[in-house]
């Protein structure tokens, strides 16, 4: 296969797991390994690609892996890193990585102790807006209106009634040195941002979105246009917070929500009214980002 | 410097830091709970000062204690950690996790009940919840016994045919707070009882492994056989390692499973363990010096269960009393049951008496009435 502008050819997330066509976690997590490269240890938390990728005795992982439980592994990568760092290995990335439900929700105790204490490790978030592992059940990283299995479109209440918890600013309001979000439509932007994390000498954060098939009813042939569409309609920017300075990666002219709305059955049930406050919702996250865009935000921690 | 085995006065968990300082863990994920606190205290003021090179972790919670330990283990470190009660109660989750992926951690527990009502004093609940974890369990009667325990529980979960975690339980307050002199022992001797911990597979860039694969069906059983084919090793081990480790520093607590007291021409016994075990060396010392033929089992080692130590010292036995410090609601003492199991075939009866629960007094009058409800005949009951 070609290279593709500096990425690295070797595969460290062996072919022949269980995910499904068209996974956009898989596809992230690949090329984040890509960039990260052999030097690197992965402790995982429980979820999608724990399960698709490790059915004893078989794994996918062409680097050292580990995977505990669901909601700890910033806690099991301390460990790790405290025992490299005992064994005077200083090198040697420490990946912990884990889904929406993991690192906002159950797992959120434990990636806040991990980043306060200062350890050098990159936490990344792969968010598929749902607990998919379970059967597509709500999460506090859920898009508003979303159809899921606990925030079912239902007569009364149509979808998720809550925004999505900004992760991403908590985790910079923590004092982390480098902060950013991406999207697997731009594998050149994540490989940049991975490489960039990696380089801090202490904590730091990588929100990445990723299209679920059967989570967000769609196509298996549909995750990077869909993925694409987040950006271009600002459901999903892609921005770094770098020494508590905000810096928009990309800044497309909006196009309207709805566009990336009717490609997701999850948002079926949404009728003009909905959309129209969906639309508020990312304007005014845009508008603030825009704003801020260059600002120290976090000034008073540094 | 020359290190020099010396006699100080000190509480039962500055005897396990005192130990566990001499075991050289390179990683301490701490997170404080009465009555526990003491030993990451000292434990830190050891790493603050540069009297031990290891890397504490200053976790948020039980479960990231548990939980760093875990990945500590994984890159092949000898680490440590100490906790009580509900911190153990928090920890379940994980303590399975360590136990099937066979890394030999070492965990002392100051027991402490189980909420609610909340309550911070002694009982044996946290730790019996964990009973079924795959954990060996060890009760400590001394601040001595505390600090030999936690030297054997290293040597003995490094064992390649046991790789399974220890926890070491003091009794809370009643041993973890009390002053009580204590030999420490010299630094080689401790090097050379325990040597450095060199596990053949941990995270490694170079030899790259998975770690915490899903099991399905297919494997999963087997998983859980190879634990307790351990547990059975261990069972072979400890009197092995007890033996050693009394040629090395001259202290034995009976053969490191059970120990025997005044049992030879027993007609009546207890079975007791951690601080109750001291009470109850009074109790038949006061009635044999009566002419009475009572007797003391000290378990030591309750998981794995020596039964069949069990069985053998109780088969000449009318009756036989078990002091329980923690109850399966629903059922009976966790000792009881599985001394009933041990005993099936036997005449001996064995009756159990939960005792204890969340700080109350097992005093020398609890104990005698319990070896008069033996000698009657009588049903065990809730000791208050």
């Amino acid at each position: 296969m070609m290279a593709i502008l500096g990425m690295n050819e070797e595969e460290l997330f062996a072919s022949g797991h269980r995910a499904c066509a068209g996974c956009g976690e898989a596809l992230a997590l690949r090329h984040i390994l890509k960039a990260a490269g052999k030097n690197t240890i992965v402790a995982q938390a429980t979820g999608c690609m724990e399960v698709v990728s490790s059915p004893y005795p078989q794994t996918s992982w062409e680097i050292p892996w580990v995977h505990c439980a669901f909601e700890n592994a910033a806690a099991v990568a301390s460990g790790v890193r405290a025992a490299l760092n005992m064994k005077g290995d200083k090198e040697t990335n420490v990946i912990a990585m884990g889904g929406d439900g993991a690192s906002f929700d159950i797992g959120f105790g434990s990636l806040s102790g991990a980043i306060e204490r200062g350890h050098k490790f990159l936490y990344v978030c792969t968010d598929n807006e749902a607990y998919m592992n379970t059967g597509i059940q709500r999460s506090g990283a859920t898009f508003p209106y979303a159809n899921t299995t606990t925030s079912p479109a239902g007569k009364v209440i149509p979808g998720k009634q809550q925004p999505k918890k900004p992760l991403p600013f908590i985790v910079a309001a923590h004092g982390v040195e480098y902060v950013a979000t991406a999207n697997v439509a731009n594998l050149i932007d994540l490989k940049n941002k991975v490489e960039k994390a990696l380089a801090v000498d202490g904590p730091s954060f990588l929100h990445v979105l990723v299209p679920c098939m059967p989570g967000w009813k769609i196509g298996t042939s549909s995750t990077i246009g869909i993925a694409q569409k987040a950006i271009d309609t600002w459901a999903a920017p892609v921005y770094e917070i770098e020494k508590g300075i905000l810096k928009l990666s990309q800044k497309p002219e909006a196009k309207p929500i709805e566009e990336y709305l009717m490609m997701q059955g999850r948002f079926k049930h949404v009728t003009p009214d909905i959309a129209e406050k969906i639309q508020e919702y990312v304007d005014k996250r845009k508008k603030f980002l825009l704003e801020n865009d260059g600002k120290e935000i976090f000034d008073v921690l540094y | 410097m020359i290190f020099m085995s010396k006699k100080m006065v000190m509480s039962g968990s500055e005897a396990i830091a005192e130990a566990v300082k001499l075991c050289k863990p390179k990683v301490l994920p701490m997170y404080p709970i009465t009555p526990s606190t003491l030993v990451p205290e000292r434990l830190s003021d050891f790493v603050f000062n540069g009297e031990l090179e290891a890397e504490m972790i200053h976790v948020e919670s039980e479960h990231s204690a548990a939980s760093a330990l875990f990945g500590a283990y994984a890159t092949g470190v000898r680490a440590f950690t100490a906790s009580a009660s509900n911190g153990i109660a928090l920890m379940h989750e994980i303590l399975p996790i360590i136990s099937s992926a066979r890394f030999p951690a070492v965990m002392s527990v100051a027991n402490r009940t189980i909420s609610g009502p909340i309550n911070i004093w002694n009982d044996h609940s946290d730790a019996m919840s964990e009973r079924d974890q795959g954990w060996i369990q060890f009760y400590c009667e001394s601040s001595q016994e505390a600090f030999d325990t936690i030297l054997m529980a290293y040597k003995l979960a490094e064992k390649e045919n046991v790789s399974l975690p220890v926890m070491v339980c003091i009794d809370g307050f009643a041993l973890s707070h009390v002053y009580e002199p204590l030999q420490i022992e010299d630094q080689k001797k401790v090097d050379s009882f325990l040597p450095a911990y060199k596990p053949e597979n941990h995270l490694d860039p170079k030899n790259p492994k998975s770690f915490g694969p899903i099991a399905f069906p297919n494997s999963f059983f087997e998983f859980h056989e190879q634990e307790q084919v351990a547990m059975e090793e261990a069972l072979k081990e400890i009197p092995k390692i007890h033996a050693e480790f009394k040629k090395e520093f001259g202290r034995k607590y009976g053969n490191g499973l059970i120990d025997l007291i005044d049992m030879k021409d027993a007609k009546y016994a207890l079975i007791a363990n951690g601080t109750s075990v001291g009470t109850a060396r009074v109790v038949v010392e006061k009635l044999r010096s009566e002419g009475k033929k009572v007797g003391l089992i000290k378990l030591k080692t309750f998981r794995p269960f020596p039964a069949e130590e069990i069985r053998k010292a109780c088969k000449n036995l009318k009756a036989v009393g078990i002091i329980d410090r923690h109850v399966s609601l629903g059922s009976e003492g966790a000792i009881t049951l599985d001394v009933k199991s041990a005993l099936k075939e036997e005449k001996c009866k064995v009756e159990g008496f939960i005792s204890g629960l969340g700080g109350r007094d097992i005093d020398t009058k609890r104990l005698i009435k319990v070896f008069e409800t033996l000698k009657k005949g009588e049903k065990g009951f809730w000791l208050k």
